[in-house]
């Protein structure tokens, strides 16, 4: 049974770390900051949570999986939130300036 | 199966480093903001994948310390523009 955890773990682990590549590729790479914010913004949820995700089943006991869920919860409102606001910072910053 | 924890950890942490150029090259604050917000996520990740490999369930609580202090710096950026008061900032121009 622990094979399938196991299994499961590297399959979701592997995933996550390939978005943040696909994050932080795009973070270096993109022309404009707007683009580069959304690329950003895919890194930060999908590649933690995928990770966390793939963690769940290896944590000691529930305690330590429910504060995983809870963690990668914030960081999807937080990542929604934060993405919103440094597109506005941008877009008040480009059109001020 | 530990080993697989710490080469994915070094991973992000690669991944992380590099992002840390935008830190540099990033025109504007907004990028600058952004390298400091992967920063933050990664450096949750990577504290989750050590302290899963190492047995430490105290890393859990620095992974969500890290996320959530990079969602404030976002917001103390935008709070923090030249031209607004604030958070409080009346919304018709």
């Amino acid at each position: 049974m622990t094979m399938f955890w196991d299994a499961m773990t590297i399959v979701f682990v592997s995933t996550g770390v390939f978005f943040f590549l696909a994050g932080t590729v795009g973070l270096l790479r993109f022309p404009d900051t707007l683009t580069r914010l959304h690329a950003l913004t895919k890194a930060d949820t999908l590649g933690f949570g995928l990770i966390a995700i793939g963690l769940l089943p290896q944590s000691a006991d529930v305690r330590v999986g429910l504060k995983l869920l809870v963690i990668w919860l914030i960081l999807q409102f937080a990542g929604a939130c934060s993405g919103q606001l440094i597109a506005q910072f941008e877009h008040r910053s480009r059109h001020s300036s | 199966m530990v080993d697989f924890y710490f080469g994915a950890g070094a991973l992000v942490m690669i991944l992380t480093g590099l992002a840390l150029a935008r830190l540099l090259w990033g025109p504007g604050p907004a990028d600058r903001m952004m390298a400091a917000q992967l920063l933050g996520t990664g450096g949750g990740a990577i504290a989750l994948l050590i302290g899963t490999g190492s047995g430490v369930t105290a890393m859990v609580d620095v992974a969500l310390l890290l996320a959530l202090l990079a969602a404030f710096a976002a917001v103390a950026l935008c709070a923090g523009e030249p031209g607004s008061k604030g958070i409080h900032r009346e919304r018709i121009k």
